[in-house]
């Protein structure tokens, strides 16, 4: 098996990638065993798996380039991401999951998620970025550059509307400043606008929040400038007050999707009923499941999105909580490796790369899987090397090659 | 961060080990606790059931006269359906029933083919099943999976077959109207208003639509409601008011000649609500509620008496004779006429201008007339005279900013404008010539190119009865929205309103075209009409357009009626104007409603009417 470890590059990332996909595909050739046979899912198993081969190969080739063109590419690739997605805001097909999604592009017979890639290179770009630096960030001030560079395509993402992979990014930056060594209180100070934003539903608990982080600001003082300090506090009560306008702007879809987890009778017929099917598949499923391909929640075919966003209902629901929890350990264990990586490696670079995949992945896997069961609110986001999608596998397959080549290389 | 500072990246690299086992370990905990713990309200009963999703239909908001009758109400009703399934099983499951429900093979293959074009949705095999049927499936129902019986409102029109164009009924929703973005959030199978007041108001009336879960067996039979989720009742439509008298047009209904197509209206003086809105022939509303029989719709639609045709708000007639009233009208507001004034040439049967000879209606002639005395006997010579002094430009001009080519802004979902020439550029639109002066004579007498529905002459009667302003004729009491052009004025004082009303009191006088059709109890005015077709040899249109109330009094109610081919306004259409008035204030005011009516009548029936001719002051 040497050749199988030369080609890998690293066996157990790799394997682990592999035997998700392949269990990916078998779930989505069960999603598509459906009662009332339907077109889009039928046949899903075997495009997927088509995917996986271009993913296999694509992988291949990445792992043959050096880390330092990777780290010359980062560049380049950021503004030709960026560049694709504002292209798709003007000629997107919107054949996304969530309706009217503007974030695919044709190239010929092929759709294309601009915003897949963007996410590769912009954990490239960020990686370079901060790489540069000679010491962790110690100032707030100091984490405007990475923010702003990542908030470009983030923007452009929510633009689309989607707001799931939006979260990805958020994921990624706070990832790459975490092991770019950033003190945890300005991580906290960073995020803060988005918590003061999400806590604004209620105002006594946005309250209780600001007294919070007055305090942090009054323990940290001197660490911090007072431009900082008033910045953050601006930025909270700002949140705070453009949490509803904001709100209102969102599309129903996206409002509904967003609170059918605490009371799917928002939207009865649509997210809500969604919700309230995955939760009894996932629940029917029991310990052991109803066995491979025999869910009977899934053979409605209750759920448009049952071999994308939902596939991990259909886990649930056939294999039991003994099947959910081997995908849950395969995923940690995927994390954990790629944590393992990044301490393994003395380059900085590859060290940011490497936690800017995991951000990412850890965003994705959490939001999944935890909307099948209610825990999060319903947002269109995939579950890496499972979900079917073929850009999202190849985007996956082209981060794990980034790792496994980023890594290997001191 | 610095490559080379190990201890921190150690202590980084234990923190993020840590952050990812406490993820995974909470979601891996959520599903321990949703699959093993299993709270009992989210999972099934059995393994191979299944979770459904019924929508609950909202009974549509009950409709109210002005005097809170009901007019439109729901009772329940049970429909059968068969829950979305393989088409095998939909095709067993059609067998099993068709015995049942009595379905003939046309029946199964047009569901069959339902089936097959909207899978996911539960198939609806029958709206509106009898009590016996349904206890037959009840009883059967361990023998029948996937059959779903449902309590459902079923619409209800009191005295339908009066009040069928202007409730209009409900119907399933079409895919054409689906498609239509004011019906966005509904969906298919949806009960929806489909003309009449039923569609101007779905907003208002369907109310919403509420959802249940049920758990099913693996065959399809109802075990359960479900428990995780409790479902959503449905919202009852709002009510509606109306400023209908449901009294009064089943009155209209049970008077109009018998046979003749026609329209009756009448409008509340006060406020402008339209208390009465008939077209004959009609149609019962409740032939359509759960799907009407195709044949019968076949033969609806093939009538050559059009019964869906609204003649009342949507039929145009020449407006002939009741239009002398707007050339008056115009005329006084000019100042080319004066309310006492005599036409200079006497009625001798006809009149020229130039070389076009012009006859009057009555052959030999009305003789010298004044204005009164050209509307009591609806004198066309008067008229031709009035119109030359006014000349066409004006007329055209006055008649177009009286409304006579616009709509009235009737809360109904279709709505004729009237056929009036806005400017002289309409015959050459129309026609490919300018007019001649001439064309003035025809105008001025109702003809020509004018057309006007029954309710347009009605709102404009309407204008009189009131200071020369008259709001949107609305049937509806309460929502919907206020129309944005509620006022509409003529534009013309108390002296010309007086005038013209002297004028119109003279033709229910002795020797006016409507004496016959005067009442004991009411100081009935109005003017006839008799419409010519297009072509001579055709029976002209008969007209009646009114104004009734107490002696001394402001008048209280307007009346328009038109009878098709009814030969003669004075004998077709007044009376059932003047009836209808009659019956509106007697009711009102508490007088019996069971005694002779008109002038006519009591000639008829030989009872003399000592009331006859004399005017009741104050």
């Amino acid at each position: 098996m040497t050749w199988y470890r030369r080609w890998a590059g690293d066996p157990e990332l790799v394997t682990l990638a592999l035997v998700l996909s392949l269990a990916g595909i078998a779930m989505i050739f069960s999603a598509g065993a459906v009662n009332v046979p339907n077109p889009v899912t039928e046949g899903a198993w075997i495009r997927q798996a088509a995917w996986l081969a271009i993913s296999l190969a694509v992988f291949t080739l990445v792992t043959k380039i050096r880390t330092g063109w990777i780290e010359g590419l980062a560049v380049p690739a950021f503004i030709v991401a960026v560049l694709l997605l504002r292209l798709s805001l003007a000629v997107g097909t919107g054949a996304g999951t969530a309706a009217g999604m503007e974030g695919w592009i044709d190239v010929g017979p092929v759709r294309f998620q601009p915003s897949e890639l963007a996410k590769v290179a912009a954990i490239l770009g960020i990686a370079r970025l901060l790489a540069t630096r000679e010491a962790p960030p110690t100032y707030l001030r100091e984490l405007v550059a990475p923010s702003v560079l990542i908030a470009v395509p983030l923007l452009l993402v929510v633009l689309q509307p989607d707001l799931g992979t939006a979260l990805a990014f958020v994921g990624l930056l706070f990832a790459a400043l975490y092991w770019a060594g950033t003190p945890l209180h300005l991580l906290f100070l960073l995020a803060s606008p988005g918590l003061a934003l999400i806590l604004s539903f209620n105002t006594w608990v946005w309250s209780a929040y600001f007294v919070g982080l007055a305090l942090v600001l009054v323990i940290y003082r001197r660490s911090l400038f007072v431009a900082e300090s008033l910045s953050v506090a601006l930025a909270n009560l700002g949140a705070g007050a453009i949490a509803n306008p904001l709100w209102n702007s969102l599309a129903d879809y996206q409002k509904n999707r967003l609170l059918v987890f605490l009371d799917p009778a928002l939207d009865p017929r649509g997210a809500g009923w969604n919700l309230i099917q995955s939760k009894v598949a996932i629940g029917s499923g029991g310990l052991l499941g109803k066995g491979f391909t025999q869910g009977t929640q899934k053979r409605l075919d209750f759920l448009p999105e049952q071999h994308t966003d939902f596939i991990f209902s259909v886990v649930g629901e056939e294999l039991g909580f003994v099947g959910a929890l081997g995908f849950i350990l395969l995923f940690a264990l995927l994390l954990r490796r790629l944590v393992y990586l990044a301490e393994a490696t003395p380059r900085g670079f590859s060290g940011l790369v490497l936690f800017g995949i995991f951000g990412t992945w850890l965003v994705h896997i959490f939001i999944n899987v935890g909307m099948t069961v209610g825990l999060v609110p319903i947002t269109g986001i995939p579950l890496p090397f499972v979900s079917y999608g073929g850009t999202f596998l190849l985007a996956c397959w082209a981060m794990t090659a980034l790792a496994v080549r980023v890594a290997r290389e001191a | 961060m610095s490559g080379d500072d190990w201890t921190v990246r150690r202590g980084r690299g234990r923190l993020a080990g840590i952050i990812v086992v406490t993820v995974m370990g909470v979601l891996a905990t959520a599903f321990f606790r949703a699959q093993v713990i299993r709270g009992t309200s989210w999972t099934l009963q059995s393994d191979s059931n299944r979770l459904r999703l019924v929508s609950v239909p909202a009974p549509r908001g009950t409709v109210f006269d002005r005097y809170g009758t009901v007019v439109a109400d729901n009772v329940p009703s049970y429909s059968v359906s068969l829950l979305p399934a393989p088409l095998d099983s939909i095709d067993a499951g059609l067998r099993r029933l068709q015995p049942l429900l009595g379905l003939d093979a046309d029946d199964v293959a047009a569901l069959m083919e339902r089936a097959r074009a909207e899978p996911r949705l539960p198939l609806l095999v029958d709206q509106d099943a009898d009590y016996d049927k349904v206890a037959a499936l009840e009883e059967l129902r361990a023998e029948l999976p996937g059959v779903f019986l449902e309590m459902r409102p079923k619409r209800r029109y009191a005295n339908g077959p009066a009040l069928g164009h202007v409730l209009g009924y409900v119907g399933e929703i079409s895919p054409g109207e689906l498609e239509l973005p004011a019906f966005d959030d509904y969906e298919q199978r949806m009960e929806i208003g489909k003309i009449g007041l039923e569609r101007e108001y779905e907003r208002e009336l369907s109310g919403e639509r509420g959802v249940r879960y049920i758990e099913v067996d693996a065959v399809g039979r109802e075990v359960a409601s479900f428990q995780g989720q409790p479902g959503i009742s449905a919202l009852p439509g709002e009510d509606l008011e109306l400023n209908l008298d449901l009294g009064l047009q089943a009155y209209i209904h049970e008077i109009f000649p018998p046979g003749r197509r026609g329209a009756a209206v009448a409008l509340n003086v006060e406020d402008g609500g339209i208390l009465a809105l008939y077209s004959a022939p009609s149609f019962d509303p409740n032939e359509f509620v759960g799907g009407i029989d195709p044949e019968r719709w076949v033969q609806l639609n093939a009538d050559p008496e059009r019964p869906l045709f609204n003649r009342a708000v949507v039929g145009r007639y020449p407006p002939a004779s009741t239009w002398k009233v707007a050339t008056t009208a115009i005329a006084l507001r000019l100042g080319v006429l004066e309310p006492g004034e005599f036409m200079p040439a006497p009625c001798t049967g006809a009149w020229a201008l130039g070389n076009d000879m012009r006859r009057c209606w009555n052959a030999s002639g009305h003789g010298h007339l004044d204005l009164a005395g050209a509307l009591a006997h609806s004198c066309n010579v008067f008229f031709y005279q009035v119109g030359v002094r006014i000349g066409l430009d004006n007329l055209v001009r006055e008649g177009a900013r009286f409304g006579f080519g616009d709509v009235c802004g009737v809360d109904l979902p279709e709505e004729s404008s009237g056929v009036f020439p806005a400017t002289l550029g309409f015959w050459e639109d129309r026609y490919g010539f300018p007019p001649t002066e001439n064309e003035v004579l025809s105008l001025a007498i109702g003809q020509g190119p004018n057309d006007q529905t029954p309710l347009k002459m009605a709102q404009f009667y309407l204008a009189l009865a009131r200071d020369g302003s008259a709001p949107a004729p609305r049937i509806a009491r309460t929502g919907g929205m206020e129309p944005e052009d509620a006022g509409w004025s003529l534009g013309i004082g108390p002296e010309i309103l007086d005038a013209i009303l002297d004028g119109l009191r003279q033709v229910t006088a002795p020797g006016g075209t409507a004496y016959l059709s005067t009442l004991e109890h009411w100081d009935l005015v109005g003017k006839t009409g008799t419409a010519q077709q297009g072509l001579a040899d055709e029976p002209a249109h008969a007209w009646f357009v009114g104004l009734a109330g107490p002696w001394g009094e402001p008048y209280e109610i307007v009346t328009a009626v038109i009878v098709e081919e009814g030969l003669s306004g004075s004998t077709a259409a007044a009376p059932v104007a003047a009836k209808a008035a009659d019956f509106y204030l007697r009711r009102k005011y508490g007088v019996p409603t069971d005694s002779i009516q008109t002038l006519r009548e009591h000639y008829r029936s030989g009872v003399p009417a000592r009331w006859a001719g004399q005017r009741r002051p104050g």
